[in-house]
């Protein structure tokens, strides 16, 4: 287990040293926390929904954890690029230890950040209901984590252009989001984006977050933690596969 | 005659195609253990090729590899664990320090936690670089760059030691530097050393052996000494022009040049 931890270390170390990329990725989900919070908050509450903050945070949370995640995945090209790449694959570990490192070095990034967004959560108003479901919610937010580092790892190891990463990421992450259950009710939508939203693996993440941090899951806490658990395993052996794969 | 030393490196008929284009075409050589041996050949002729071949990183198409008994098509680990290598280009994490890197090196590498530092610092101060340990390699000049990967490729004890034009852009300094570093790491512990360069001065000075890799085929083998004679050269620069010819060679150009600098504009933007 030493190069999953040395591996992990080493993506926690870059992220701590890099303050820019800290602040820079949490624009996206705190733009849209205060624009959307504050700015349909009043309508939401007229409709009957409650507290829109309360109901859409979870969402956001969900959403700076997906962001960092997928974007994670762009450290792959830049060592394939910039040499660090070859020194992990020439040494003698299998790649499986090696992606394993990676997509748990990333995750625990986007878990740092999904924090982060929770803090801001909590200064925009927003409030835990029940802290003993806390633990659940962090496993929601683990889970999060890992299933789209694994999608990123997928990516980051299939594509070799530096440009194309980041504007496959922007499409990726915008329809995840607003197909999740983020921003709206899950209730009485039209059949083509109940269908949309039921296949998002964010979805259930989105919807075990809130269940644990306000109450009120849609489909259940158990089911939700069922699917994106199996969502999660699938996209890391995808993951692996793909890097495993990776030529030099 | 004294019994001939058992060979570290076996090469027999090794072959690279990329497409129709035979990158390696069907050579063999072999590197006595402890030699010094140098691998030299214009731009696209296979070296590179040759090198990742023999250290795992590319599947031959045909022929076989024994590095220190081992096939790194089947056993790969085994190899890896047996060789150490410098690239041609770096292979540092430079938002890590020096001893960062080293580390990450070590525990990959399976070296035990007890004794680590010590090794990493004994290391670093062959290198000259103790005093940078705890620097952030980002600040480091090129010469340091190569400096520490070589303490690096060195930090398992490897075997075999295959450095690929490891002192291409240094200034004359460095560059003795390196190649000292190298010779006292043959005669002390008995290391076999495989390099390339296209400084022909160099190989001349410290290689034992050479070959001569040309559009694939090895077109010339032996001591410095007996190539230049039988190309009857002065030097082995003339020699290697002889045997290789006055034209210069296409190499198609790598993305990297041009990713280098869209780099350096992310790093400022961040």
């Amino acid at each position: 287990m030493g190069p999953v931890y040395i591996l992990w270390l080493r993506q926690v170390k870059r992220y701590l040293r890099s303050r820019a990329r800290v602040l820079g990725s949490l624009g996206q989900p705190l733009l849209l926390l205060f624009a959307l919070g504050f700015g349909f908050g009043p309508t939401f509450e007229k409709a009957g929904g409650g507290n829109y903050i309360q109901f859409l945070a979870p969402g956001i949370i969900a959403m700076g954890i997906l962001f960092t995640a997928l974007f994670s995945g762009i450290e792959i090209l830049w060592d394939r690029k910039f040499g660090f790449l070859k020194e992990t694959l020439v040494a003698p570990v299998p790649r499986l230890l090696i992606v394993l490192g990676r997509t748990l070095g990333g995750a625990t990034i986007a878990m740092f950040q999904g924090a982060i967004v929770f803090t801001v959560c909590l200064v925009a108003g927003f409030r835990v209901e029940d802290l003993s479901m806390l633990p659940a919610a962090f496993a929601f937010m683990v889970l999060i984590a890992i299933a789209f580092t694994a999608v990123g790892t997928i990516f980051g190891s299939v594509l070799e252009d530096m440009q194309a990463f980041p504007v496959i990421m922007n499409f990726m992450v915008m329809p995840l989001f607003f197909f999740s259950g983020a921003i709206f009710p899950l209730k009485g939508l039209p059949k083509a984006l109940t269908a949309a939203t039921s296949i998002n693996p964010l979805t259930y993440g989105v919807d075990g977050l809130r269940g644990a941090l306000t109450h009120g899951p849609a489909f259940g806490l158990g089911l939700d933690f069922a699917v994106l658990g199996v969502f999660a395993g699938i996209l890391l052996v995808v993951g692996s596969y793909f890097f495993s794969r990776i030529e030099l | 005659m004294t019994a001939a030393k058992p060979d570290m490196i076996t090469v027999r008929d090794l072959t690279k195609t990329f497409g129709d284009f035979r990158a390696v075409d069907q050579i063999s050589f072999s590197v006595p253990a402890g030699k010094i041996f140098g691998f030299l050949g214009p731009n696209g002729a296979g070296k590179t090729t040759t090198i990742k071949m023999l250290t795992t990183i590319l599947k031959p198409s045909g022929g076989t590899i024994l590095v220190d008994g081992h096939d790194p098509v089947a056993s790969p680990h085994e190899v890896r664990r047996s060789i150490g290598i410098v690239f041609q280009d770096p292979s540092l994490d430079d938002e890590l320090t020096a001893f960062e890197n080293m580390e990450l090196h070590a525990v990959l590498y399976g070296l035990p936690r007890e004794g680590r530092r010590e090794k990493i610092d004994e290391f670093l101060r062959f290198v000259e670089l103790l005093d940078r340990r705890d620097d952030i390699v980002e600040k480091f000049s090129g010469g340091m760059l190569r400096r520490l990967e070589l303490a690096r490729a060195l930090l398992h004890e490897p075997q075999v030691l295959f450095l690929d034009e490891p002192t291409a852009g240094l200034d004359p300094q460095t560059r003795n530097h390196i190649w000292s570093y190298i010779q006292s790491l043959s005669k002390e512990h008995g290391t076999t050393v495989f390099f390339t360069t296209h400084y022909m001065e160099e190989a001349d000075r410290v290689a034992e052996e050479i070959a001569i890799i040309d559009h694939g085929k090895i077109v010339a083998r032996g001591a410095p000494e007996k190539l230049k004679e039988e190309a009857k050269a002065k030097t082995l620069e003339d020699a290697f022009i002889t045997l290789t010819g006055h034209s210069i060679r296409e190499e198609e150009a790598s993305a990297l040049d041009s990713m280098r600098n869209m780099r350096k504009m992310w790093k400022k933007r961040r």
